[in-house]
């Protein structure tokens, strides 16, 4: 089974990187961007059956390793 | 005085490390991070480089290797441990001190020379050192220190700023903050004092045929105190 985990800046906290993407788009005349967070995407293959049980296990690989929570966030897609 | 410095996959300023302690008369060991158990010692350092790419994030990885369980568990004993630049990010992610560092404010990889204040009141690592302005090294991609204000508020309260960035002549600024660090911090302490973790690289600058001497004073210093 693939689970699929976003990691995310959390609010508030500066993204440079989404600020430099957000300014080169608007002078790639994208002007309707107003702002840019970059992110991370993981798919998890497990071998556990139980979707719940899987989900379960990612979360906790979410708050022991693939997000640091003082700067993201994650979702469990 | 024992010291041990914790070689990752990486690491790239271990060998500096290695020779500036012994140059200030520890007797230093180098231990790979697939060991367990760290040799007895009186100072743990985590030094600079990209340990493992810096994959997922910087110090992420290193911060579950196999010698990491014991460097926790020698801090917790009240151990000197200090993580540099990189070893600070580890630092970071193993908990052991508060805060993240992100990606540099102008996104940009730094590295010179800078200056910083250095906070002398309790700690081993500073409270003797006679210069008020140190001028030390940096060399980071994210150096960009992040703390909620929360957290900001409780190491205001128990003094565990460690070292910020500030001008040649001391003061302390938005034009003097290199990497756009919160309160232009450079390196925090934990609650105790005993687990150092900054950017700056004292070991990069310990002779006057170097850029600057300034470590010379940050390693005499400790070094005095742990005698």
């Amino acid at each position: 089974m693939k689970i699929k985990v976003i990691v995310t800046p959390k609010n508030g906290v500066l993204d440079p990187q989404g600020k430099a993407i957000q300014q080169t788009l608007n002078s790639m005349n994208f002007i309707d961007v107003s702002e840019v967070r970059q992110g991370k995407y993981f798919e998890i293959e497990t071998d556990l059956k139980d979707e719940k049980d899987a989900k379960k296990n990612v979360e906790d690989m979410c708050k022991k390793l693939l997000a640091n929570l003082v700067i993201e966030d994650y979702k469990i897609l | 005085m024992k010291s041990s410095v914790i070689i990752f996959p990486g690491s790239n300023c271990d060998r500096d490390m290695d020779v500036a302690l012994k140059k200030f008369g520890f007797k230093n060991k180098m231990v790979w991070h697939n060991d367990n158990v760290i040799p007895k010692s009186d100072l743990v350092v985590l030094p600079g480089g990209f340990s493992y790419g810096d994959y997922l994030r910087c110090g992420s990885i290193a911060a579950k290797s196999n010698i990491i369980n014991s460097v926790i568990e020698f801090a917790n004993k009240g151990g000197l441990v200090i993580g540099i630049c990189n070893g600070f990010q580890i630092l970071i992610e193993t908990g052991l001190v508060t805060g993240a560092l992100l990606r540099n404010k102008y996104l940009k990889f730094i590295c010179k020379n800078i200056f910083v204040k250095a906070n002398k009141t309790q700690n081993k690592y500073f409270n003797k050192i006679k210069k008020d302005i140190l001028e030390l090294h940096i060399a980071h991609n994210d150096g960009n220190y992040f703390c909620s204000q929360d957290d900001l508020n409780s190491m205001q309260d128990n003094d565990q700023i460690a070292v910020r960035y500030c001008d040649s002549n001391g003061e302390i600024s938005e034009n003097s903050n290199p990497n756009g660090s919160i309160q232009n911090i450079a390196g925090v302490f934990n609650k105790k004092k005993n687990i150092l973790g900054m950017m700056p690289h004292p070991e990069r600058v310990i002779d006057n045929c170097l850029s600057s001497n300034d470590g010379s004073y940050f390693f005499e210093n400790l070094l005095s105190n742990m005698k």
